[in-house]
């Protein structure tokens, strides 16, 4: 399970390096969305709630550009016919794509979050680093796994596109909410205050309780 | 079963009249919106069924108790915005639990017929369907408990204030919870007696028209079929 | 056990045993009703128009599609039950490359290699096989089809599978090359073989077993040695 996991992860970055298909159009789409915000909201700097939901609901829907290819070339490239011939674990389909997705969300990450701070934040983002990166892999988690499932759902449908967004913003909503309420107070001006640890907890959990849903239905999205 | 289900509909309208008229709507909304919380859950367990017996009959109920479900779940939204509008004098209000997860809940389930509409292949259609079922099914307790938390967070006023009701409230409530449920039932019985129906009457029609081999001729369809 | 040969005891189970297997597309047969077992080592040879099922059956047999009806056993496995045990042991060579455009033909060989299980050497080996070596490290979106289908014929016998399924293996090869992949995946590389061929005379030299397919059903099936391409002919009129 682990050596497959290590090679469909090395060809899954390896793909990614090549062909440049999504963590450079999340980036680019993240740092528009933030110049967006700051023309919708006519707002030079953000604080607190704000600056928190303004943050979310970028990576958010930048998320959901690399949840919309992520089974692409698996897809129309023979990807899934290639590796259900194998006499490997199914569920190694599923680590390594969220592994993929989370990666990719991190890479952005270490781009867009700074180019937040430096385009619309108010306080410093050094203000509560280690708390923001906590509540960022936590997010990130939750993100991968639930958009693995989604991506996986939609990638037979014709009108995958529209469908990918339709069932994950629903299905996002809690972690948005959560992680939208941690992060508000490391955002807010004159000091951070404390991490919220009761949304924490629900962040992980529902990370928690996602990840074995996905173990358990995922093998009937590779069925015939 | 249908003439119970109506009886105690009717049944229970009078009862609430004494009530003030807008409390009234209380009897609708709240158990209508139970019985849905139910029927998307009852629709996860059907469609995990389903997955495991390979069975169409799962899919069938699991798709007619999310169809009636999301028609409840409207049910739900409006006369949620009703109450509110009566309440508090807006049509939507963002402080009420039940209502913002209703929301959630039924744009994701907007999302069922789509889904199914837009895969071509008969048994891969009820597979993702059902695997859809499962996770939103799952969905719904979680998305309830986390809006829930939101919004006691904001307001701890609002969390569940379970004041001792009068007995004639709380029975006319199970009444209406029992009409509601009933309901509900006859409703999926009545739709899948439907269901069953079309797809006898289209078999008959394939075969008057004498092909045997071609049988994809019918349209594409979002119901499954048995 | 791996590329087992013909020349070990003879296995008392068949390679293949159907019994009225059929499947389905939605409410269109594409395959139904069909009986036959081969012998391990034996090569089946399948006939038939556009749209018989051909590509249906092998799919089937090669647990990527679920049979509907009747019971299907693969190298002693029941399909689609014991499915596990049978991937890794079959070499399926499809219409498609099952190859990823952007990566080279090594890296994608390499890919495949590390789901099998199987020594990198072996990439190299096969490589050189199918005449590949030297266009090895272009990205297969900038390979010609026949260059593509040499890969997908290595990428099908890297593991060298106890039965090879070949969906049109000739299809895009020039003369020279379909030699030159002969030993892998014709007659004389002693595996248990299907194959599907439009073309009578060749398609039975080397055969043991003809099927002919039309419309999903079974139009032939008979050994090789009795069957006459005239017969075959007769299938795509
Ligand atoms: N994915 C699919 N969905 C629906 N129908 C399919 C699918 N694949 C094949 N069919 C149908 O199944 C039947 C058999 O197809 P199959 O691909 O097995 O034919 P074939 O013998 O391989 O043809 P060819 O010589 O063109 O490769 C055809 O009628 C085809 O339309
Ligand atoms: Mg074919």
């Amino acid at each position: 399970m682990r050596s497959t996991v290590a090679a469909l992860l090395s060809k899954e970055l390896t793909l990614e390096w090549r062909t440049r298909e999504s963590v450079p159009a999340m980036v680019l789409f993240s740092i528009a969305t933030y110049v967006v915000f700051h023309f919708g909201l006519d707002r030079d700097r953000v604080t607190g709630d704000l600056a928190s939901g303004v943050l979310w609901v970028t990576l958010l829907f930048a998320a959901i550009l690399g949840v919309n290819r992520l089974f692409v070339a698996e897809y129309e490239q023979g990807g899934f016919d290639g590796f259900l011939l194998a006499p490997v674990d199914r569920t190694a389909l599923l680590v390594a794509k969220a592994l993929t997705l989370f990666l990719f969300l991190c890479i952005v990450e270490v781009v867009a979050v700074p180019a937040f701070a430096l385009l619309l934040l108010g306080p410093p983002l050094t203000q509560a680093l280690p708390e923001l990166v906590l509540v960022l892999l936590l997010a990130n988690a939750g993100i991968a796994v639930l958009g693995t499932l989604v991506a996986g759902l939609a990638i037979q449908t014709r009108a995958r596109d529209l469908i990918v967004p339709l069932i994950a913003l629903p299905l996002l909503v809690p972690v948005l909410l959560a992680a939208a309420r941690c992060a508000t107070p490391l955002l807010q001006d004159g000091g951070a205050g404390a991490l919220p640890a009761d949304w924490l907890a629900i962040l992980a959990i529902y990370d928690l309780l996602f990840a074995l849903i996905a173990y358990a239905v995922f093998d009937f999205l590779l069925e015939d | 079963m249908l003439t119970i289900a109506f009886a105690l509909v009717f049944f229970y309208a009078p009862n609430d009249a004494d009530q003030g008229f807008i409390f009234k709507i209380f009897y609708v909304h709240v158990p209508m919106a139970i019985v849905a919380l139910f029927g998307f859950v009852a629709g996860a367990v059907f469609a995990a069924l389903h997955l495991r017996s390979q069975d169409s009959k799962w899919d069938m109920r699991s798709y007619v108790t999310i169809h009636i479900s999301v028609i409840l779940a409207v049910g739900v939204l409006v006369t949620g915005s009703i109450w509110a509008r009566a309440s508090w004098g807006h049509w939507w209000i963002w402080d009420e639990p039940m209502l913002v997860s209703f929301l959630i809940v039924f744009l994701l389930y907007a999302t069922y017929w789509p889904l199914r509409f837009s895969i071509e292949d008969k048994e891969k259609q009820s597979r993702y369907a059902s695997v859809f079922a499962i996770v939103a099914g799952a969905f719904v307790p979680l998305n309830f408990a986390a809006v829930r938390m939101a919004e006691s967070f904001t307001h701890p006023q609002t969390a569940t204030t379970t004041t001792s009701a009068p007995p004639s409230v709380t029975l006319t409530f199970l009444v209406a919870l029992a009409g509601m449920t009933l309901l509900f039932i006859t409703l999926c019985k009545y739709e899948m007696a439907s269901k069953h129906a079309t797809f006898r009457l289209r078999a008959l029609r394939r075969r008057l028209a004498g092909d045997e081999d071609e049988l994809a001729l019918n349209g594409r369809s979002a119901a499954p079929q048995l | 056990m791996r590329g087992s040969s013909v020349f070990a005891v003879p296995d008392p189970v068949p390679a293949l045993a159907l019994r009225g297997a059929g499947r389905r597309y939605g409410e269109r047969a594409a395959l139904r009703d069909l009986t036959l077992e081969l012998e391990a080592g034996r090569t089946l040879v399948v006939f038939g128009p556009n749209g018989a099922g051909k590509t249906t059956l092998l799919r089937m047999l090669a647990t990527l599609l679920r049979p509907h009806a009747g019971e299907v056993s693969v190298l002693g496995h029941q399909l689609p039950d014991e499915g596990y045990a049978v991937r890794g042991r079959v070499g399926f060579l499809g219409h498609e490359a099952l190859l990823y455009r952007e990566l080279s033909g090594r890296e994608n060989l390499r890919f495949h290699a590390r789901l099998h299980r199987v020594g990198v050497q072996r990439v190299d080996e096969v490589l050189d096989a199918v005449g590949m070596t030297a266009r090895c490290g272009d990205p297969v979106a900038e390979l010609s089809r026949g260059m593509v289908q040499r890969l997908a014929i290595a990428r099908a016998v890297l593991h060298e599978p106890d039965l090879l399924l070949l969906d049109e293996p000739l299809a895009n090869l020039d003369p020279a090359a379909a030699a030159q992949v002969a030993p892998l995946i014709g007659a004389g590389s002693g595996r248990t073989r299907v194959v599907t061929s439009h073309d009578p005379a060749g398609g039975l030299r080397g055969a043991d077993l003809a099927l002919g397919l039309k419309g999903g059903r079974v139009a032939l099936l008979a050994p090789a040695a009795e069957v006459d391409p005239g017969q075959i002919a007769e299938l795509y009129r």
